[in-house]
């Protein structure tokens, strides 16, 4: 127990770090998610943080006018609710006044008098009662200033209307549309590619993998314009057009696999060799020791790399700005958002809750494939699988 | 039948030679071990054997076919490593039944079988688990059953015990000692550098030192008839002891071997004189590590030993049991 409560400044400072960091990322998240959920009116007045406590605020109620008045004991009444026609319809009344600038001027429950004799009473719930000992005259009611407390309010209206008003459940789709083909066809290539470079013996074989190696480096923005002149040429010749999801795909398998064969080869590299030896004296050919053997035991690494090659192509801008267009029936997620910055950047709840939308398909697979790539991450220092 | 041929076998990796003219007569049922010091290349000889590594140069026969340029599977081999290689992701019938499944046989012939080997192995009730459920000796016998099902002709053993404590490999060893009995066909070849279990499996031991077959022979020649100091140094326990100089010369030799069993004490000058250093006393015998001016001997007493630490001791090598051996570190003739 003693050993546990001493605590090495290493360790204190590992922990710091993990506290920062975890910190770092999970309030803007929590931020996102609850401003996305609130109402619009809320997120302009507060900020997400005040979301669970009632928030204190200025409204203003109209009184019925001299049609509502009712004779009572020689006096006129008005009553009625300030709620009725106010902003918020609902919440409690903490003080109320008669003119704008002192909206809490009285208590609530307290009763006021006003000019010619008349008195006001505003109680919590809103309600008022309104007194004259002559007969009211004014059609219309006069104004009552006063300032209610609001329960906290959620709402999946936000959601609603950027899904199916404001274009981005089509953009979901879109992204989908290019992440998953751009993940899966990757690992296919990649995978047979690492098994050949691990266990084959191939001639020119460490040359290759120095050439992947150097592909690793090479950078996206200096290869994006060739390749897209290559691609358009290559459409004009077959007579397709430039701009298609097959394309895009091609392209980012093209950006991932260096980094797939890679990662896959140092794993596959890692498995026993006798697995691989006593598989061939068992008789199985390369394809079946690929199949049956090897690939089984590297899933953590697949894994590991669909979640790099996943999260990499979704957030992706770039490839998908010069590979598709901009139609609604090509425009991806981050290419919506972006548009969405300009056209509805004052809109806070547009954008929280189109920007979760976009956050949360990563979140998923992060979550759900996790500790395939912690054990990815590890691959080749702990030995077996 | 499965007679294994070597003839001038060479295996290089790059600039290092490992293996230098390998000739090696192996028949068809017999039970041949290889032993030898960490890097003289036994591992490597099994290995061109099973084909998994390609020969440089000479012949590698199986069953009078040259087989050099032939794969592993096709050469009627089957094989035990040393880390069992067993198939993580595979449960114990799988596993067995892999071999199987490759040639190609329908899934009811593969059941029998592998079920046949399962009962011979004592593994039935085991056949559904997965490999990391098992304990050492259990994944032991599944590695010999997938060897088995396969009817190999050969079977390849590479240090399969070494990675077991000590009570178990006694065990296994009694295990594979009666496989060997129930398969008399199968020609069975055997790497360990542990030379007891050298000494107790083998029909025939073949020692290699740097690359080199040193000695064949059955355990018995070996241990009386050793050609050179290394295979006398190698084979028995304890160690043979080697004396130079004065007591060596008198024997027109340059080394001579005495095994720690064959001295006698006498009282005369003129024998070895040495003094009582350490005693290991073991109940069946006794070792004496007495200091001599010709370096420690160690001398085996049966039973009980009445001498005391720092006592006095001549020693005389038994006449007949003396090995004597020549400036190349050869067997001199008797």
């Amino acid at each position: 127990m003693l050993k546990r409560l001493q605590l090495e400044p290493s360790r204190i400072l590992l922990n710091l770090a993990v506290i920062f960091i975890i910190a770092l990322w999970t309030f803007p998240t929590a931020g996102l998610l609850i401003s996305s959920l609130r109402d619009k009116n809320d997120i302009a007045a507060s900020g997400w943080w005040t979301a669970l406590s009632s928030a204190d605020r200025k409204q203003v109620g109209r009184m019925k006018g001299s049609a509502d008045q009712v004779e009572k004991d020689g006096k006129f009444v008005i009553s009625g609710n300030l709620f009725e026609g106010a902003d918020a319809n609902s919440g409690k009344v903490s003080a109320f006044g008669t003119k704008v600038q002192t909206p809490g001027a009285n208590a609530v429950g307290s009763t006021v008098a006003l000019d010619a004799g008349q008195s006001l009473t505003v109680n919590v719930d809103g309600s008022y009662v309104l007194t004259s000992p002559t007969k009211f005259a004014d059609e219309r009611g006069s104004r009552v200033f006063f300032v209610s407390s609001q329960p906290p309010r959620f709402t999946l209206d936000n959601y609603q209307n950027v899904l199916f008003s404001e274009g981005i459940g089509r953009s979901f789709i879109n992204s989908l549309t290019v992440t998953i083909p751009a993940t899966i066809i990757p690992i296919l290539i990649a995978a047979f590619a690492a098994y050949a470079l691990a266990w084959m013996k191939l001639p020119f074989r460490g040359f290759l993998i120095a050439i992947i190696v150097g592909l690793l480096v090479v950078p996206l923005q200096m290869s994006l314009i060739p390749l897209l002149k290559l691609y358009n040429a290559a459409g004009t010749f077959l007579g397709v057009p430039s701009k298609t999801y097959l394309g895009i795909w091609l392209a980012h398998t093209g950006f991932g696999l260096p980094f797939a064969i890679y990662l896959l080869r140092s794993y596959i590299a890692g498995l026993p060799k006798d697995l691989i030896e006593s598989a061939q004296i068992d008789g199985a050919n390369d394809f079946k020791i690929f199949r049956r053997i090897v690939l089984p035991l590297c899933f953590p690494a697949l894994a590991s790399f669909a979640i790099f090659q996943f999260l990499w192509v979704w957030n992706d801008l770039l490839v998908a700005i010069v590979f598709l267009g901009s139609g609604p029936d090509q425009l991806v997620l981050t290419g919506k958002l972006n548009a969405l910055l300009g056209s509805r950047g004052g809109n806070w709840e547009i954008l929280t809750a189109s920007a979760f939308v976009t956050i949360i398909v990563p979140l998923t697979v992060f979550f759900s494939l996790q500790r395939y790539f912690v054990r990815g991450l590890l691959a080749g220092s702990v030995k077996g699988g | 039948m499965a007679d294994i041929k070597l003839t001038n076998l060479n295996k290089s990796y790059g600039t290092v030679h490992i293996l230098k003219d390998v000739n090696l007569d192996i028949k068809s049922g017999e039970f041949i071990v290889f032993v030898g010091p960490s890097g003289c290349g036994k591992s490597t000889l099994l290995r061109s054997i099973s084909g998994l590594d390609q020969v440089s140069s000479g012949t590698l026969e199986i069953d009078n076919a040259v087989v050099n340029e032939v794969p592993p599977s096709k050469r009627g081999i089957a094989m035990v490593f040393q880390s069992y290689a067993l198939y993580p992701h595979m449960s114990v019938f799988e596993n067995i039944g892999f071999a199987l499944e490759n040639q190609g046989l329908s899934r009811a012939e593969i059941k029998t079988k592998v079920e046949a080997v399962g009962e011979m192995l004592q593994l039935t009730s085991y056949l559904t688990r997965l490999p990391k459920a098992l304990s050492g000796g259990q994944r032991q016998r599944v590695a010999i059953g997938r060897a088995i099902v396969r009817g190999a002709k050969v079977f390849l053993f590479d240090e399969p015990l070494s990675n077991l404590d000590a009570a178990l490999r006694v065990q296994m060893r009694m295990e594979i000692a009666k496989l060997k009995r129930d398969l008399p066909k199968t020609t069975m070849v055997y790497v360990t550098h542990d030379q007891v279990e050298a000494m107790t499996m083998a029909d025939r031991i073949v020692v290699l030192q740097a690359g080199r077959v040193m000695q064949v022979g059955t355990p018995m020649e070996l241990y009386e008839n050793p050609n050179s100091v290394f295979v006398a140094g190698f084979i028995g326990s304890p160690k043979m002891n080697f004396i130079t100089g004065a007591p060596a010369e008198k024997l027109n030799a340059k080394t001579i071997g005495v095994r720690p069993e064959h001295f006698e004490f006498s009282d005369s000058k003129t024998d070895i004189a040495g003094t009582l250093d350490y005693t290991e006393i073991l109940g069946s015998d006794s070792f004496l590590y007495v200091t001599t001016p010709t370096g420690m001997l160690t001398v085996r007493q049966p039973g009980r030993t009445e001498f005391k630490t720092g006592q006095k001791l001549n020693l005389k090598p038994i006449a007949q049991h003396v090995h004597r051996f020549g400036e190349d570190d050869m067997r001199l003739a008797k």
